[in-house]
């Protein structure tokens, strides 16, 4: 062992030296031969004998300096250094062939590199937590929703009884007014248990983390702000620690910093939060009401050494007991556990899988181009090999150096790539980033650098193979008499194959970009079921109580109404709470009237509830089926009315007519009579809003809420506004008009109807974009690659056509025939791609949308576009083919 | 004589330069060369040059050492010399040679005996 490496040290040694032992080793010769020569004379023979036999018994100089070479140094390295050296050589006598090569890699591997740094982040690495393998996403789980939000008491008893967690924290997210520190603003924040920060192994920045008996009602406000906010707001002075905040009019004081390293993604919990404050010290009644989620998730981590299944059974338990305590609200219910990193990227690694294979397409298709262009170049180059073999150098010596060119070449373009893959990175990022959860965490790590290096060299390897074993196994002697314009029958065989395997693959690509670009038209023509064209949704709220009591919040709800309907571009608007269209969802237990009451709340119906003001119809111009909606005189002194859609009608009246029914409402504590049905909008999204648990939908007006429940919309409302055109513009004025009512309100998350719409759809967007970049590419690539082949065919039988014409061929024959040999590539192509399309396809149905993977328009679309696209790339050589003059291309004969 | 000599066996050579530096000191290439044919009676196929290679990976394996000097009649040549490390694997190796001839004398004679019988 100690010897193996004293041998390679010494080797390297000598390595290192080669060039000073070279000329060191050719004197040893000189020597040797002059003693050899002077003892031969001393026995006898002629000068020239001597000489001779000197030589013969050496047994030639070079063969003994190659023998001693092979032996001194590095061999392996120095042939290397030495192929290196002569493909840059060949680069750059060829500069054109080198730069469409390289780019041609560039845009694949930068494709590739930048897909895989997507999945890199999102998929393969962990969450940036202490030990995330151990964390889990809670969530309650009623019969209607498998993941629905936790209500504060059940969260509390889960935590007291649990036995295989060793910390469970809860979250939702809140908005406050932020003021005392110049202009008042709205700020992100979110309530926390004391345990969340501690659970995920994050340290504070500066000061310290809640303290768990800070963690409850009646303790001392406190809260923790983010390093961004500490540095916007106090310029990350340590002297921050210890001032208070007024948020919503309280005062808290600040004990910590939160490092910007931190995120955390989850529906009810906002990113761009900018502080936290303990959760248990809110006391809002509903908030501490069994039978209420507010929004608020939880996160978990499991003991050492407990499983997942352990915890799920454990939980069970926990559950179960409640259900046993509180069998009128928490039967029927359980407790969903979802491993946090499943939780987080689940949605979303369908999208990135079909993304990843498609981008790999893209790169087989640059290689397969590639080697044909290597193809072309090694016919050339025949001689070259000729000679070379000729002066003894084996098959393997030269498909090792053209392996060396090749992936110089790959290497060069990954390179490239690696750059475009930067770039491109971030612009897919900035132009969809709703789409991607932990899109923050995604940059060029070592692992997608060794990935893109891994890729380059396997690309350059594959791509140069083909090339090389075809070059290596050349007749010398013919291509020698032939002076190197060898017969390639099979080369052309080769790069038909080749190109009609790029054409399949691009098939595939733009069969599925197509299917994308379907799906999502398909989306937009789905009827929401109301009209989102026009419509501004913002958010307007208060650091104080809008009014002092039920009354006053009653009228100043009335005249925020007034004040906005009355700006000038604006149609109608109405407050609103409760669920809202395609972004949050309320739900409200009930049972008809005549039933019985259910024993518990997980028996009873449940509807989505809207809470309105008459206007609302109009705005959204949802269409009346029956009756009436809400009017004005619904107010606080009329009984409480209802309205409710179609499929509320359809699922729990059937047949028969639910106007002047009467429905018993769960929280709200009151029995509203049915006045009228309007249509059924698709809350859950325009894709899967008919497979969705709940479908019933129902509308209260906002004045008849109770007093308990008006009090929970105190601080603040949404608001919809249908506005003359461009909403966006109104929102100035609207802002204004609301100022004048109160001007300590602050305005917010305003956002246009189809904007929200166009949310919803970002993940399909995402996938369409890219995929229509990839697809597109693809098609780039392989016309690149069938102009290209048909170029060089043409080249080659210059001298066949100008035989053929001299013979009284017509150009229009000629190009039938060249046509013809590129059309039989393409087809070829085109077939085999749809069949593959149509298997392939299958894979991407669970993201597609009302069409069929082998939807016969887009193959159909696909087909003739390709076809198009690629007879279109043959027909500039082919008409080069039509234009050669018999008398030229013959005298080269 | 035998019409053909004998092919070195792998290893050998190197076995030869070690002892023909052991026994005759400081030698230039050549001298080594003519030195092992003379010893061998001119049995031993050898193409001097296969000495050359022989003496780069003896010297990488740091058992022999090189120095440039004259020869007797004012000639310059590189002038090899052993190790001690070099003489510490000549005894190791030289062991290992003399028990396998004996090894293969033995076995050689047995398959005589085993013939004649």
């Amino acid at each position: 062992m100690i010897d193996a490496i004293r041998h390679a040290l010494g080797r390297i040694f000598f390595f290192l030296r080669s060039s000073k032992l070279e000329k060191d080793f050719s004197s040893e010769m000189t020597a040797h031969l002059e003693l050899a020569v002077e003892e031969n004379l001393k026995l006898g023979m002629s000068p020239a004998e001597a000489r001779r036999t000197a030589f013969l018994d050496l047994g030639g100089v070079q063969q003994t300096k190659e023998t001693v070479r092979d032996h001194r140094g590095l061999p392996f390295l120095e042939t290397l250094l030495q192929d290196l050296r002569f493909a840059l050589r060949m680069l750059r006598k060829n500069p054109g062939f080198a730069a469409v090569a390289v780019l041609t890699l560039a845009l694949s591997i930068g494709a590739n590199t930048a897909l895989f740094s997507i999945v890199n982040a999102v998929l393969l690495n962990p969450l940036p937590y202490n030990q995330p393998e151990k964390l889990l996403a809670l969530y309650s789980r009623t019969p209607q929703f498998p993941t629905s939000s936790i209500s504060y008491p059940n969260f509390l008893d889960w935590r007291r009884d649990t036995r295989t967690f060793s910390l469970l924290a809860a979250f939702r997210g809140e908005n406050f007014n932020l003021t005392g520190m110049g202009t008042p603003e709205r700020v992100e924040a979110e309530m926390v248990s004391a345990t969340f920060f501690p659970l995920l192994g994050v340290r504070p920045v500066a000061g310290r983390l809640f303290f768990d008996q800070e963690d409850q009602v009646g303790a001392a406000p406190v809260a923790l702000i983010t390093e961004g906010f500490w540095k916007r707001k106090f310029a990350s002075s340590p002297d921050a620690i210890g001032k208070s905040l007024a948020l919503n009019g309280t005062l808290y004081e600040i004990i910590g910093v939160i490092p910007r390293t931190f995120h955390y993604e989850n529906n009810n919990f906002q990113s761009n939060s900018e502080m936290y404050v303990p959760i248990g010290q809110w006391n809002d009644p509903l908030f501490r009401d069994r039978r209420v989620g507010m929004g608020m998730d939880a996160v978990g981590r499991l003991k050492p050494g407990v499983t997942i299944d352990q915890a799920k059974s454990d939980m069970d338990s926990v559950a179960n007991h409640l259900a046993e305590v509180f069998p009128d609200i928490d039967k029927d219910s359980g407790i969903t556990m979802v491993p946090l990193k499943e939780n987080l990227v689940g949605d979303i690694r369908p999208y990135l899988l079909v993304l990843f294979a498609a981008v790999g397409f893209v790169l087989l298709i640059a290689c397969a181009n590639v080697a044909n262009l290597l193809l072309a170049r090694s016919t050339g180059r025949t001689r070259e090999f000729a000679i070379r073999t000729a002066l003894g150098a084996s098959a393997g010596r030269v498909v090792r150096q053209l392996l060396t060119e090749s992936v110089l070449l790959a290497i060069a373009g990954g390179a490239l790539g690696v750059c475009i893959a930067a770039w491109g990175t971030k612009a897919a990022i900035k132009v969809l980033p709703e789409a991607l959860p932990r899109a923050e965490e995604i940059h060029l790590d070592p692992r997608v650098l060794l990935f893109t290096l891994a890729t380059s060299v396997l690309c350059g390897i594959c791509f140069g193979l083909v090339p090389a074993f075809k070059s290596s196994r050349t007749e010398i002697q013919d291509t020698l008499k032939k002076s190197g314009r060898g017969g390639s029958a099979s080369r052309h065989r080769t790069q038909g194959a080749f190109v009609a395997m790029e054409m399949a693959m691009a098939v595939v690509l733009l069969v599925g970009a197509g299917l994308m670009i379907r799906s999502l038209a398909k989306l937009w023509d789905v009827d929401p079921g109301f009209d989102p064209r026009n419509v501004l949704s913002f958010n307007i709220a208060s650091s104080e109580p809008l009014g002092a009591n039920p009354a006053a919040s009653r009228a100043i709800f009335r005249r925020l109404h007034d004040a906005i309907s009355a700006v000038p571009g604006v149609q109608s608007a109405s407050l609103q709470v409760g669920s809202t269209p395609m972004s949050g969802d309320s739900e409200l237990p009930f049972w008809l009237e005549g039933e019985p009451k259910p024993a518990s709340q997980g028996e009873m119906k449940v509807s989505l509830m809207y809470i309105a003001q008459p206007d609302y119809l109009n705005v959204m111009r949802i269409p009346l089926k029956r009756g009436r909606f809400l009017e004005p005189s619904d107010n606080e002194r009329a009984h409480t009315v209802l309205v409710i859609d179609e499929q509320f009608a359809k699922l729990y009246f059937g047949d028969k007519d639910p106007i002047g029914r009467r429905v018993n409402l769960s929280i709200i504590n009151t029995t509203a009579e049915i006045v009228g049905i309007v249509g059924h909008i698709k809350q859950w999204g325009l894709d899967s809003d008919s497979t969705s648990t709940i479908q019933a939908q129902c509308y209260l007006a906002m004045d008849q809420l109770p007093d308990s429940i008006l009090a929970a919309f105190g601080f603040g409302t949404g608001v919809f506004a249908r506005t003359d055109g461009t909403p966006m513009a109104t929102m100035d004025s609207i802002t204004r008009a609301l100022e004048k009512v109160n001007s300590r309100m602050v305005v917010y998350g305003t956002q246009t109807m189809t904007g929200i719409i166009s949310d919803s759809l970002a993940a399909k967007r995402f996938v369409m974009v890219l995929l229509g970049v990839f697809a597109s590419l693809a098609m780039l690539l392989s016309s690149i690659g069938i102009y290209g082949v048909l170029s060089y065919v043409v080249g080659q039988r210059t001298n066949e056509i100008g035989i053929r014409m001299a013979l009284g061929a017509g150009r229009f024959t000629v190009l039938r025939m060249v046509l013809g040999q590129a059309g039989k590539m393409v087809m070829l192509g085109v077939v085999i791609g749809m069949v593959a399309a149509i298997l392939l396809t299958r894979l991407m149905s669970s993201i597609l949308f009302g069409v069929s993977p082998s939807d016969p328009l887009t193959l159909a679309a696909v087909a003739f576009m390709l076809t198009a696209v690629a007879l279109f790339a043959c027909y500039i050589p082919a008409r080069r083919a039509t234009r050669v003059d018999p008398m030229i291309a013959l005298r080269y004969e | 004589m035998p019409d053909a000599k004998l092919d070195l066996l792998q290893g050998t050579l190197d076995l030869m330069v070690l002892q023909t530096l052991t026994a005759m000191g400081s030698l230039h290439g050549y001298g080594i060369a003519r030195r092992i044919e003379q010893v061998s009676g001119n049995e031993v196929l050898l193409n001097q040059g296969t000495i050359y290679a022989s003496l780069v990976r003896l010297q990488q394996r740091g058992w022999i050492s090189a120095e440039w000097g004259t020869s007797d009649n004012n000639r310059k040549a590189k002038y090899y010399s052993i190790k001690k490390s070099g003489r510490r694997q000549l005894s190791q190796d030289a062991a290992y040679w003399r028990r396998l001839s004996d090894v293969m004398k033995r076995v050689l004679a047995m398959s005589e005996a085993g013939g004649k019988a």
